[in-house]
């Protein structure tokens, strides 16, 4: 597996090549077709993906009549108008259920990353006390979950339900982040460990000053995976919380993908408010945008950092 | 290494005790007690992270057996009447159950022969393309919907594909037939795989990427030079690389058959109804979270836990006889 990292490496390090092509001299030239076929495919995936998005935000910024005009969908507004983020933005549900997603986000992936650093770096330690048996004891649980009904009974049982901590505690640790963690920290040298323990530094010390600072790169990556898994979620919220306590995508769920109108329940004035579609297209980019913000980091890391990780253990 | 010396001196100390304590080697007495007090500073930042797996998914686990009772909530877990096999008794005479499992197997299959090729031949396009700028912005966005969630896939399918969408508003300017595609039972299942599609197989070109980019430009320039043209290049260099890749791939989603994308199908259930996109995980969400039946819905899900767990103990077994890596040793 060690050459499949080292070409991960070259492929993280072919970066900063100055030339443009990297077409090698025995290389024969494309033929125009091959080139044009390819050309096309790449423009259709590049497309597929850019032009909802595109849609979605033209329509959210869209004015009311142009949208009834348009049947319900824009791709360049004429008046662009801020309007239906002011009223989403003006107090009531979505507001609020922004608030819970970002304070869900934020308290849960510090929590997780507590607990996971803490977890993986003492199993990434070769020899400690019960690192073993509770490494199998992690694996088995990827192997065989325990189902649905049995967690939605013991968040019942420990009195979680309706509580913010539902959406935290069963998640809170992540097989495979440990796993990439784990395996992240196994790979930095032994004798760093050796020099460190030979100037009298404690384990804490260890993790604190030397192992941390060197895993920024996986660090990063696998706090942003939490980050955004704990924004995406929304399942959790629907079976454990009230209405009144739902983080934004459960809030999407039910007034975009559900259908149901979000000016019955609060959301400005029902006579005037925009188009119901501008609205639902406002929350959708106010779902999504904390995701295309974090993604270019998320990107910039992710080989580096979790696919080293992944592959050595 | 200074973790050996330890133990060295470890077992140093061991040897002078009995020589029964001698055999039984590190797990004498008086070594384990060095070794905790050793690692005590580990423990303790394991101890969170242990806890959680204990609580969490031991404890849960444990909570299946309520699949064996029939559960009453107001009596609890541990009042409630045991009934041996009933609840599966009745699960394998449901014919709800039998529908819901078909359903989930019949779009694994339809998965694997519709969306486990396109990621493989996306990670050819790039690992073909000699501009390494041009391969990274498609590669960037390509990756993209993966980090979106499933609410936002759905809603975004929704807006582009619906009675009202992007497709219908072009097919009707364009004076032709409008096509019902979101609410629509029958074409729920390619709708199902083109969702996949969009939002998966950018990030699923990863691995294969990774396994294109470790042949040698020494052998492609070798076969160039006696004479390969690009086709044979490919067929004789590039796929032999990635074949293990792909193998392996193809055996773990073998494995993990009865399981596709549960908050994909819930999202969907009520617009198209049951008969379309009822799946073993969302037949468990509706018979006990919505309806109640705790016990026969927790029997359903240990069903599918158990065989799911054979399935990737099989899968696994398989790759080692063919001589693959499997997920685990």
């Amino acid at each position: 597996m060690s050459s499949l990292t080292q070409g991960l490496r070259r492929t993280a390090g072919s970066a900063g090549r100055p030339r443009r092509t990297n077409r090698p001299a025995w290389m024969e030239r494309p033929r125009p077709i091959t080139q044009t076929a390819k050309a096309i495919a790449l423009v259709a995936v590049v497309l597929l993906v850019t032009v909802p998005f595109l849609i979605i935000v033209a329509t959210s910024l869209a004015s009311t009549d142009e949208v009834v005009a348009n049947g319900g969908w824009v791709l360049w507004p004429q008046h662009p108008t801020l309007r239906a983020y002011h009223e989403l933005f003006d107090g009531g549900i979505v507001t609020h259920a922004l608030w819970v997603s970002a304070g869900i986000t934020v308290v849960g992936t510090a929590i997780s990353m507590a607990c996971t650093i803490g977890l993986a770096y003492a199993l990434s330690r070769r020899d400690v006390f019960g690192g073993k048996p509770v490494l199998l004891l992690i694996l088995f649980t990827f192997l065989f979950p325990p189902g649905m009904i049995p967690a939605f009974l013991l968040v019942k049982g420990l009195h979680l339900l309706n509580s913010y901590g539902s959406l935290v505690a069963p998640v809170l640790i992540n097989v495979f982040n440990l796993v990439v963690l784990r395996g992240f920290f196994q790979s930095l040298p032994d004798e760093l460990y050796e020099a460190a323990r030979l100037d009298g530094a404690g384990e804490w010390l260890i993790l604190r000053r030397i192992v941390l600072p060197l895993s920024k790169a996986a660090l990063a990556v696998v706090g942003l995976f939490y980050a955004v898994s704990y924004w995406n979620a929304w399942f959790y919220a629907s079976i454990y919380l009230e209405s009144d306590k739902w983080p934004l995508q459960q809030v999407l769920r039910t007034y975009v993908v559900g259908g149901a109108q979000l000016a019955d329940t609060g959301v400005g004035d029902a006579s005037q408010v925009a188009a119901p579609q501008t609205i639902q297209m406002a929350v959708l980019v106010v779902a999504t945008v904390p995701i295309l913000v974090v993604y270019p980091f998320l990107q910039k890391y992710f080989t580096k950092g979790v696919l080293t990780g992944a592959i050595k253990s | 290494m200074a973790i050996a010396e330890r133990d060295a001196t470890g077992r140093a100390g061991a040897a002078g005790a009995s020589g029964a304590d001698r055999r039984a080697g590190r797990k004498g007495r008086g070594t384990r007690l060095k070794r905790l007090r050793r690692d005590a500073a580990l423990l303790v930042l394991m101890a969170p992270g242990v806890l959680y797996f204990l609580v969490f998914h031991y404890g849960a686990l444990a909570g299946n057996v309520i699949a064996f009772k029939d559960y009453v909530p107001f009596d609890g877990l541990w009042a409630s009447a045991w009934v041996g096999f009933g609840n599966f008794q009745t699960m394998f005479g449901d014919p709800d159950f039998w529908h819901a499992l078909v359903n989930t197997v019949v779009i694994a299959l339809l998965q694997l022969v519709f969306f486990f090729p396109v990621p493989i031949a996306l990670a050819l396009l790039l690992h073909s393309l000699t501009r390494d700028s041009v391969r990274r912005f498609v590669q960037s966005v390509a990756y993209l919907p993966h980090f979106l969630s499933w609410v936002i896939v759905v809603a975004i399918f929704q807006q582009v594909l619906g009675e009202t969408g992007l497709l219908n508003n072009v097919l009707g300017d364009a004076h032709l037939h409008t096509v019902n595609i979101i609410g629509n039972p029958t074409a729920f299942k390619p709708l199902v795989i083109a969702q996949v599609i969009w939002k998966d197989c950018g990030w699923g070109t990863i691995i294969f990427l990774a396994a294109l980019t470790q042949v040698e430009e020494q052998q492609y320039e070798a076969a160039a030079i006696d004479g390969a043209g690009p086709w044979r290049r490919f067929w004789h260099v590039t796929l032999p690389a990635v074949r293990p890749i792909i193998i392996l791939m193809l055996i773990m989603r073998l494995g993990d058959i009865l399981s596709v994308g549960f908050e994909q199908m819930l999202l969907q259930r009520s617009s198209v109804g049951p008969d379309a996109a009822e799946i073993i995980d969302t037949f468990v969400y509706y018979k006990g979270l919505v309806g109640g039946d705790y016990g026969y819905a927790a029997a359903a899900g240990l069903f599918k836990g158990v065989v799911g767990a054979a399935l990737v103990f099989a899968a696994n077994k398989i790759a080692h006889r063919l001589g693959e890596q499997g997920v685990y040793q």
